[in-house]
């Protein structure tokens, strides 16, 4: 599902399994707690890092649904304590989805000083039946660190729609990356914001999305620094090509004179001075533009 | 038979000539340097003998190896042994300089190409060729990549100017590097001191070749920036 096999294998690492609602396996290990309930309507995950317990290997979560039809709703509650740090790997599967429905509300709470990647690469089928809803409320304590990368560039995407939302306390540092290919009629809706609430806090948001065919995707870019010394920056990029259609929104507000915000938006078709570079190496147009567009949600 | 030949090529933008009638030959392995001011058409050429998209020939012939190329695209000049280097090269996300360079690779290592721009192959082979690199160091990365190519010939569109520019030693040492697999150059510039590295130079002046002989003799000529032409008023 993403990843080694041998991740569910290993003692030493933390995982969690659920095929629909139907939870698989899972496993602790020293300073990972894992506590889940599953039924017929959703499972529910806790997820707890032990106070400065740095958790060597990532802790993956494999989820998704294997059938044409089904729903998966996933409640996660994480909530790693003061110096605690973690990669938490989240392998969202859904090779046959005509009719299936995934929602993951996820509240993340960062203590003190604490770290977390949390990284989520999503595999889906050809057929474009899929809508993911993706939502989390993640405070990031004093001093803690907080990155998360979106990944949906293998298969149709389907419906989208991620609704993620940060706040950064006093000298934290936050950063959302997103990275959507999206092919046919798939329809993306990424919105993440960033509240720079603590003084000297960090935060950037950045989001690249390509579109072909008939695709469409609506991006907003949301950062406030509200604190002194507050820094944040949104970025965000779209190719379309085709009749794809994308919208770009970066929205920056400060509420404290000296906290600074600034952004950069570019929709556009492929570059035409990157395309001629390539071709002058004697690349096909056809290969340049691939190139060009996977270069960009590398 | 030149390797390139360009026969009374015309090119106009709005009604507006900025190539007229303009001849010029570079043969089979010869450094030849194209002198010009700024505006002259010097870009302007070298976009037309590669086929940049908006770069087509109004009237006259682009010969390549004795075949007439008008037609040709980008990447089908390239197979054929036509590169550049870009001016301002281009920026890249998610792309290493790596495997920039193993694009058109035909033999040896994308380092070996590094170290003959005097860039440190650890230091820069995984990087990612995007803002977070100096204009003076994709320009580098540029040339390696058109060395990595092995061309038959490889326009250089000014090495020498920008940001972070190339000393002149170093534009020589890459010149030799060109020498050593009997590539043909066609060095573009405004700088009269680098035509003394070439087999032969031109004088480019409003839109056309007004000049063409040995690199001593055009290079004296272009400093005093007067043509038989204009009479220093284009120059």
């Amino acid at each position: 599902m993403g990843a080694d096999s041998a991740v569910l294998t290993s003692s030493e690492i933390a995982h969690l399994v659920a095929i629909g609602h139907n939870l698989v396996s899972v496993r602790e290990i020293p300073g990972v707690s894992l506590q889940v309930t599953g039924g017929p309507q959703d499972i529910s995950v806790r997820l707890k890092l032990e106070r400065e317990r740095k958790i060597t290997n990532p802790i993956h979560l494999c989820v998704g649904v294997l059938e044409k039809s089904g729903t998966q709703k996933i409640k996660i509650d994480v909530r790693a304590a003061q110096r605690s740090a973690a990669t938490l790997m989240a392998h969202c599967f859904f090779p046959a989805a005509v009719n299936v429905e995934h929602t993951m509300d996820a509240l993340v709470d960062l203590e003190t000083e604490a770290e977390l990647h949390y990284l989520e690469g999503h595999y889906h089928g050809p057929w474009g039946g899929v809508t993911v809803l993706p939502k989390a409320q993640v405070r990031v304590g004093p001093r803690a660190r907080f990155f998360a990368d979106f990944s949906l560039i293998t298969g149709r995407v389907g419906k989208l729609a991620i609704k993620y939302r940060v706040e950064a306390q006093a000298d934290a540092i936050v950063e959302l990356s997103s990275r959507v290919f999206g092919h046919a009629t798939d329809e993306i809706k990424i919105q993440e914001e960033v509240v720079l609430a603590g003084k000297s806090s960090r935060g950037l948001v950045k989001i690249r999305v390509a579109l072909e065919d008939q695709a469409t995707a609506e991006v907003t870019g949301m950062t406030a620094g509200n604190a002194e010394g507050a820094r944040g920056h949104v970025d965000c990029m779209e190719i379309v090509k085709d009749q794809a259609v994308a919208r770009a929104v970066p929205v920056v507000s400060v509420t404290h004179p000296l906290a600074k915000v600034t952004h950069e938006a570019a929709i556009g078709s492929i570059d035409k001075k990157q395309l001629e570079t390539l071709m002058a190496r004697g690349v096909t147009p056809e290969r340049a533009v691939d190139m060009i567009v996977r270069g960009i949600l590398r | 038979m030149p390797l390139l030949e360009i026969k009374n090529l015309c090119f106009q933008i709005h009604q507006k000539r900025i190539l007229d009638e303009l001849n010029l030959a570079v043969n089979e392995n010869e450094i030849h340097v194209l002198l010009g001011t700024n505006g002259s058409g010097k870009s302007t050429l070298a976009y037309l003998i590669l086929g940049c998209e908006g770069y087509c020939p109004s009237s006259g012939e682009i010969l390549f190896a004795g075949r007439e190329i008008n037609a040709l695209k980008i990447h089908e000049r390239a197979q054929q042994g036509i590169t550049l280097a870009w001016q301002e090269p281009a920026k890249f996300e998610g792309i290493s300089v790596a495997d920039y360079l193993s694009l058109s690779a035909k033999s040896g290592e994308p380092s070996d190409y590094l170290r003959r721009v005097g860039l440190r192959p650890e230091e820069y082979l995984n990087r990612v060729l995007d803002k977070t690199l100096s204009g003076g160091q994709r320009k580098r990365i540029e040339l390696a990549s058109v060395l990595a190519m092995k061309p038959r010939l490889a326009i250089l569109d000014e090495p020498d100017s920008g940001i972070d520019l190339l000393s002149v030693q170093e534009i020589v040492d890459v010149i030799h590097g060109f020498k050593d697999f009997q590539a043909s150059v066609l060095l573009i510039t405004h700088r009269e001191e680098i035509a003394h590295m070439a087999d032969r130079a031109s004088q480019l002046c409003g839109g056309k070749i007004v000049f063409t002989g040995s690199p001593s003799v055009v290079a004296e000529h272009f400093k005093t920036r007067r043509c038989i032409i204009c009479d220093g008023k284009q120059c």
